[in-house]
């Protein structure tokens, strides 16, 4: 069976005349999970933006993903300090669908609380759940287990599976890789 | 609803000053000098009963608070425009730096040259309010989180909704401080634009003709009443400001 591909061709990216990405070149799945692993500021991070619109390549290509919805957890949890949980994991989809998450993410007694009143795993799995409320047709995963006890990365994980869309992933960490099942690998050096 | 241990202590705290009022008032021993609270408060209930009282302090206030409005919509816009265009802040900002070290009086003696004398305390508090509100609401526009507009476009938000839910909350708190902090400005500048430009029917008309008439009472007592109307204003912002910060 044929999938969808991304498609990087002498991908460059530079930052203050520093070549975070150069001449990078790969093709990634649009289907199951891909891990992208590399050493710190190898470009993984840029990578992402790149691949989500945040940034434009210097010169190469990128196809594959013209029409598609990126869902993102970003490095940091980006939360509204002024908002809710509940209004936090609705933004860009509705209340009924952020619900669904955050209970699913065991979060179903903090609906009306705010990222202050959160500890930080708690903050983290708001951020999960907006991504995964929001639907989107691939999910973009920048570290997406910070903060989190074992018990609650495997609740994530599944859930993030069971949204059955594809998943690229950022993680330094082999156990967390494991969570997602089989998966492709991509390294950035 | 205040506590009656705050009620009490505010009580306490109103009788140490008049008590020190009334201490300096009989070490003075001139009425025409520091008249007693006594007098001034008996002053102040004796205009309170007269139609002009009310009539002159409410077009101080309708001159100064259509003033304070204006300088607070102007100020947000300019706020807007600079924020976003670093032409319109280089060609801007030298005015805003003019209006903020230039003394008051100077801007009231020209607005006297300029306009009638109804409008000079409306156009003063502009001048106050404009600088105040602009500058603070530029700044927290500016030092809104990049991260998080970034994250409410990958979320599909539009641009509408990225100002409501993103620029508007994070911008609300130093815009409502300069929002309080120049209301005072605004209500101090008016009024001694109305001293100088003497509106007939005006408190700074009334605290002219007092200094003139050198009925001291007379003066205390409408002091009395700017002060009070002063603290009513700001009582009623700061009260408007509150709900607003729990709806947005």
């Amino acid at each position: 069976m044929m999938h969808d591909v991304i498609s990087l061709k002498n991908v460059t990216k530079t930052f203050g005349g520093h070549a975070v990405l150069n001449n990078f070149s790969a093709e990634i799945p649009l289907c199951g999970v891909t891990v992208f692993r590399g050493a710190s500021g190898a470009g993984k991070t840029t990578l992402f933006r790149l691949l989500m619109g945040l940034e434009k390549p210097d010169s190469g290509e990128i196809c594959g993903l013209e029409d598609k919805k990126p869902a993102v957890v970003f490095q940091e949890d980006r939360l509204l300090p002024w908002s809710t949980a509940l209004e936090n994991a609705a933004t860009g989809s509705d209340e009924s669908r952020a619900r669904e998450a955050l209970v699913r993410l065991g979060l179903g007694d903090n609906l009306c609380q705010l990222p202050r009143e959160l500890s930080g795993g708690m903050n983290r799995r708001v951020a999960i759940a907006r991504a995964l409320a929001y639907g989107g047709d691939v999910l973009f995963l920048d570290e997406p287990f910070t903060g989190l006890d074992e018990e609650n990365k495997k609740i994530a994980a599944d859930a993030m599976r069971e949204a059955n869309i594809p998943i690229l992933v950022i993680t330094h960490d082999d156990a967390e890789a494991d969570l997602f099942g089989a998966f492709c690998e991509i390294r950035i050096d | 609803m205040p506590s009656k241990r705050k009620l009490y202590q505010t009580a306490l705290i109103a009788l140490i000053y008049l008590l020190v009022w009334e201490a300096v008032s009989l070490l003075v021993g001139k009425e025409l000098l520091l008249p007693s609270p006594f007098s001034t408060l008996s002053r102040l209930a004796v205009l309170l009963t007269k139609a002009e009282t009310w009539l002159f302090s409410g077009l101080t206030l309708l001159r100064i608070m259509t003033g304070y409005a204006i300088g607070v919509i102007s100020g947000v816009l300019l706020a807007v425009l600079t924020s976003r265009s670093q032409f319109a802040e280089a060609l801007l900002s030298p005015l805003r730096a003019i209006v903020k070290a230039s003394p008051v009086t100077s801007f009231i003696l020209l607005a006297l040259l300029w306009l009638s004398s109804d409008m000079v305390p409306l156009v003063i508090s502009i001048l106050m309010v404009v600088p105040m509100v602009w500058t603070a609401t530029a700044e927290a526009i500016l030092q809104t989180d990049i991260r998080l507009i970034e994250m409410g476009k990958m979320f599909g938000l539009t641009r509408w909704q990225i100002v409501k839910k993103i620029f508007v909350p994070s911008v609300l708190p130093q815009f409502l401080a300069a929002c309080t902090t120049s209301l005072g400005f605004a209500w101090k500048s008016g009024v001694a634009a109305e001293i100088i430009a003497l509106p007939k029917q005006s408190i700074g008309y009334m605290l002219y003709q007092s200094k003139l008439r050198i009925e001291t009472t007379d003066l205390f007592a409408w002091t009395l009443m700017i002060v009070a109307l002063s603290m009513l204003l700001e009582w009623l912002l700061v009260r408007g400001m509150r709900r607003i910060r729990h709806d947005a």
